[in-house]
């Protein structure tokens, strides 16, 4: 139960500052298809008998740049993203289809199963929160600044290309260590769930970041251990607490802005 | 010398927007550029930038060049809550220049609101003091003055003139406010896809491309730029020293 929570931590502490910026970007699709491209990796490293997570983070990041770079190319990146993501998951089950011998649990890698957390996946989750977390402090008003205007982070010497970059490898990196937590079709919802419900009570960019993180952080403590008692799956019960978070500074907001 | 542009051009796909462009910066100057829609304008400022390649051509520009760039527009998503302080403190090398900045622009009222609440003009002028924190040595508008009325346009290139003059900051601005923008222009250059023509304002206005391009009206706004040459007035009408 400790390794489970410090595995929901680590993750949720990832992915909510990342996640603030997958809404400031409306990439929330583009998060998913990065996500569901993970299967087909997961699927590769099984039969090839290679590390899941190295399998994850090579496929979502081989998608996600693909898509980026055909991106200005055509009018259709959504229809795009739409095409590589569920093509990517599709093959991704497929494949592990024909996998003989041990049977695998598919539901473990499409919704998490945080109760199986090793010590070593453990170690890989808080390695994976150390890069994305340290990237993105590092890079924070850069990222800020280029998701605000390419051509005002241009014309300040930056690189749109090179940031943008950093985004997506940390997605890449975040949907991969998300997996044992929350699975692929889920990971999407730890990244915007807290960012969403931080916009609400928010008004610099720096604060949204930081209330996300706890929401995040609340939520996957929150979510395990109603798991544990209501014996329902982790990794929903995770993100249904996140919405619930959503849903009540949502009606906070409504509430507080109809009395002014 | 703070740009060297020659022969630039600048494919999108397999159209030349841009060709055998040729224009030199240097500190101090206030060129502006003039051309009608899609003559590549913003392009040649974005090659500028280095916010887009291009295909033949070389853009020299002084090392470490502090560029401050006023875009069209800038639309900032309602999930991103940020204060206009943030937003003209972010990623600058040296704000100590801010609050002198920010009364000269007369932000202060809305200093502490958020970007998404501004009107236009107050966005416009948002973003010409986030292109001067910097203490920049060229200044690029494009089409900076986008929503503000007559009065705001003309206040806004009489701040730009000043600031020019006094920090010694080149100024190189796409502008329609032509019988405005004229007045304070060392040069004037016409781009439709190449340089048409260039030259002091009054010989670029009176040059038969420039005229092609515009077609008879420039008359009235020449006319205009040299009236106000006569005598200056502010929107009062009194006149001033």
């Amino acid at each position: 139960m400790t390794r489970a929570t410090l595995a929901g931590i680590g993750v949720s502490l990832a992915a909510a500052p990342l996640g603030c910026f997958v809404v400031w970007r409306r990439m929330a699709y583009f998060g998913e298809s990065t996500a569901h491209a993970a299967m087909l990796g997961i699927a590769l490293s099984l039969t090839f008998e290679l590390s899941v997570l190295a399998g994850a983070v090579l496929v979502s990041l081989i998608m996600a740049s693909s898509v980026t770079l055909l991106e200005g190319r055509s009018l259709f990146m959504d229809t795009l993203l739409g095409v590589a993501g569920h093509s990517s998951i599709a093959a991704g089950l497929v494949i592990v289809s024909f996998i003989s011998g041990v049977r695998i649990d598919l539901m473990a890698y499409l919704i998490g199963d945080i109760l199986a957390v090793s010590k070593l996946d453990l170690l890989m989750i808080w390695i994976g929160v150390g890069v994305i977390f340290s990237l993105i402090i590092w890079r924070w008003s850069p990222l800020l600044l280029v998701t605000l205007s390419e051509d005002l982070a241009s014309a300040n010497g930056f690189n749109p290309k090179k940031e943008n970059f950093i985004i997506t490898i940390s997605l890449a990196i975040v949907v991969a260590v998300g997996i044992k937590v929350v699975g692929v079709l889920l990971i999407i919802a730890l990244l915007i769930i807290p960012a969403a419900s931080a916009r609400f009570i928010t008004l610099t960019p720096e604060s949204m970041g930081f209330i996300a993180s706890i929401i995040g952080v609340l939520s996957s403590i929150l979510g395990l251990y109603a798991a544990y008692f209501f014996d329902t799956p982790t990794g929903p019960s995770i993100v249904c607490v996140a919405s619930l978070f959503f849903f009540l500074f949502l009606m906070l907001n409504i509430i507080l802005k109809n009395k002014i | 010398m703070l740009i060297e542009i020659s022969k630039l051009e600048v494919k999108y796909g397999s159209k030349k927007v841009l060709q055998n462009i040729n224009l030199t910066l240097n500190a101090g100057e206030i060129v502006t550029i003039v051309g009608p829609n899609g003559s590549g304008k913003t392009t040649l400022f974005k090659a500028i930038i280095g916010a887009i390649p291009f295909s033949k051509g070389k853009i020299k520009i002084k090392p470490n060049l502090r560029i401050g760039y006023v875009p069209q527009q800038l639309k900032v998503d309602q999930t991103l809550p940020i204060t206009v302080e943030r937003f003209l403190k972010l990623a600058t090398r040296d704000n100590s220049d801010l609050k002198k900045m920010v009364a000269f622009l007369g932000l202060k009222n809305i200093y502490r609101e958020q970007i998404n609440n501004l009107s236009g003009g107050q966005m416009q002028r948002v973003l010409l003091a986030r292109a001067l924190v910097d203490a920049p040595e060229i200044l690029l508008l494009d089409e900076a003055t986008r929503g503000l009325d007559q009065p705001g346009i003309a206040a806004f290139y009489q701040k730009i003139e000043n600031i020019s003059k006094e920090t010694n900051c080149a100024v190189l601005m796409i502008s329609h406010d032509l019988h405005v923008v004229m007045r304070a222009s060392d040069r004037v250059i016409c781009v439709n896809g190449h340089v048409c023509c260039e030259g002091t304002p009054e010989n670029v206005a009176t040059s038969p491309e420039y005229q092609t391009l515009f077609g008879s009206n420039i008359d009235g706004a020449f006319a205009l730029y040299k009236h106000k040459h006569d005598h200056n007035h502010d929107v009062q009408g009194k006149s001033r020293i």
